[in-house]
């Protein structure tokens, strides 16, 4: 395939990977710092009975996608509330009985031709123009609201009761990071797909954790990082042929591992 | 929204649960009616948890300047009667009331604290209160003899460090009352010694109450006003050396414990045994535990 960098489908592809990077990141390093990356995991596989929802009504799939993310989300959070399935069975559970049921939904409502690997795996360089809008306002909205939670949730991030203690709202602000979350995740499965979705959320906040003395700064290193792997990977997919969001994790990874091993071989010694 | 441990919380006083212990015992840390001058205060405080009861009749006081050691076995209910006074829990029955404007430091476990968050010493203790200042900060970092940590990483710091740093962010709030969560657990003994040395010194500086949880029964702090010895309900509570003699204290831990049952004092009055163990020296009328 002969495509030019120039091409509008390839510079909605690099604005749609840059925007949701700089959203992802500092949302990323709070799904790792609060162990939630299992969480993100089952609300974003079940963004698949979303986008069944979405193709089987003609509705916006991005919208159709946030709906179902969010019904999970509570869902998660009054299944959470039992103590006798501990809380990684229970995401494992709900997170395989999602994509189950989207892949099923999905072949009812559209018969078979429905492309599945594009939203498992989401297709990059099939973002429009409204998918571009759900980024810029849906970021903006995101970015904006986790900025003001942000002393609250770091403060329980650390140490939820001592958070509690001191007269932080936690279960508010929980409330409030579950519903930005759920619509990050909205947003991105439409570009990356469903089963990379989290990928974009915990792997530029693990390359950026070596690097970071200060939360604020590992949001930033981790917004360069995913950046830079989106177009990295873009090029490479552009030039080698390979599926976009995929290589873009690849490259996430190769980053990761060089940024965590300067730390894992100075523990060895 | 309005800091809920600022709130003066009564609640209707229930009749205290009615359940046989089958020996003779006082529930009462502080039992009669409500001190006017305590910091903080529970009667007939019970918790119950999915229908388990967690906690039974609990009354208990403390006061300004005064350093309450509560000891128990684990899943005696110790934090969760530590959660409970510090707004964390509400109390199924009973009351609970707190002096108005009490502001509580809390120190929890170190053990429970995410590493994974990068975050200076400063930055750490900054988050216990909005309106420290940088000088609040050193302060309190001063304080508890950790100047020189403020710019290293949480996660660079050893235990004893660590514990240090809990507790100046517990003081930067400037409260009335410390509620610590077994500060020494796993420190080793110089570094528990410092830390009971640091906790009486700061105890008198502030005039500070001080609620210490322990699950150490070898060695209780000296300086301890009472030490209340808790297993879902008050078992017995008095001066440190009346509870070790407490024949409810020797039935909850053990002839072996209540022998063993020791005092950190001010100087450094302890000895080894031949496997390193510290000791606590010979006191009063409490035995030490024979050489191994």
């Amino acid at each position: 395939m002969e495509t030019s960098i120039g091409e509008p489908f390839v510079m909605r592809a690099l604005l749609a990977g840059l925007g949701l990077a700089l959203i992802a990141a500092p949302l990323g390093c709070f799904v790792m710092w609060r162990r939630m990356a299992y969480y993100g995991e089952t609300v974003a596989q079940s963004g698949l009975i979303g986008i069944a929802l979405g193709l089987g009504f003609a509705l916006n799939l991005t919208g159709s996608v946030l709906v179902v993310t969010l019904a999970v989300s509570g869902l998660l959070l009054l299944l959470s509330r039992q103590e006798i399935v501990p809380l990684d069975s229970l995401l494992g559970i709900l997170a395989h009985a999602a994509l189950a049921l989207g892949v099923i939904v999905a072949s009812l409502v559209r018969g078979p031709q429905v492309d599945l690997m594009a939203f498992l795996f989401g297709d990059i360089f099939a973002v429009t123009i409204v998918d571009l809008r759900w980024v810029l306002f849906g970021g903006i909205g995101s970015l904006i609201a986790l900025m003001v939670i942000w002393r609250p949730l770091l403060a329980l991030s650390v140490h939820e009761d001592l958070a509690a203690a001191e007269g932080v709202p936690v279960d508010r602000v929980k409330l409030i990071f579950m519903i930005i979350l759920a619509l990050v995740v909205a947003i991105a499965i439409k570009i990356v797909g469903v089963l990379l979705t989290v990928a974009f959320l915990i792997i530029p906040a693990a390359a950026a954790r070596p690097l970071s003395e200060t939360p604020e700064q590992m949001a930033f290193f981790a917004a360069i990082f995913g950046m830079l792997s989106v177009a990295m990977g873009l090029f490479v997919s552009i030039s080698i042929d390979t599926p976009g969001g995929p290589s873009i994790v690849l490259v996430l990874t190769i980053l990761f591992l060089s940024s965590i091993l300067p730390t894992v071989l100075r523990h060895r010694r | 929204m309005q800091d809920p441990l600022h709130e003066r919380r009564p609640l209707p006083l229930a009749a205290p649960a009615d359940e046989d212990c089958g020996h003779p015992h006082h529930h009462g840390g502080t039992p009669g009616p409500r001190r006017a001058n305590a910091l903080i205060g529970a009667r007939g405080l019970s918790f119950k948890h999915n229908g388990r009861s967690i906690l039974q009749a609990i009354d208990l006081d403390i006061h300004r300047g005064e350093i309450v050691t509560l000891i128990g076995p684990n899943g005696a209910g110790k934090t969760t009667l530590v959660r409970t006074l510090i707004g964390l829990l509400k109390p199924t029955e009973g009351e609970l009331w707190r002096a108005a404007d009490l502001v509580i430091g809390y120190a929890p476990q170190r053990f429970d604290l995410d590493k994974t968050i990068p975050m200076t010493v400063a930055r750490f203790v900054a988050m216990g209160s909005a309106t420290a200042t940088p000088g609040d900060i050193d302060q309190a970092l001063k304080e508890v003899g950790a100047s020189k940590l403020d710019d290293r990483q949480i996660s660079e710091l050893s235990g004893g460090e660590l514990q240090r740093v809990i507790l100046a962010r517990a003081l930067v709030r400037k409260p009335q009352l410390l509620v610590l969560d077994e500060p020494v657990r796993g420190v080793d003994y110089t570094g528990e010694a410092e830390l009971y040395t640091l906790i009486g010194a700061l105890r008198t500086q502030h005039d500070l109450g001080v609620l210490l949880v322990s699950h150490d029964l070898h060695v209780v702090m000296a300086q301890s006003d009472r030490v209340v010895c808790v297993n879902r309900h008050i078992c017995c509570s008095g001066v440190p050396e009346t509870v070790a003699q407490h024949p409810e204290y020797a039935r909850l831990f053990g002839a072996q414990a209540a022998r063993a049952f020791g005092l950190y004092h001010h100087h450094h009055d302890h000895r080894h045994d031949l496997a390193g163990e510290p000791q606590p020296a010979h006191r009063g009328g409490l035995r030490s535990l024979p050489e191994a």
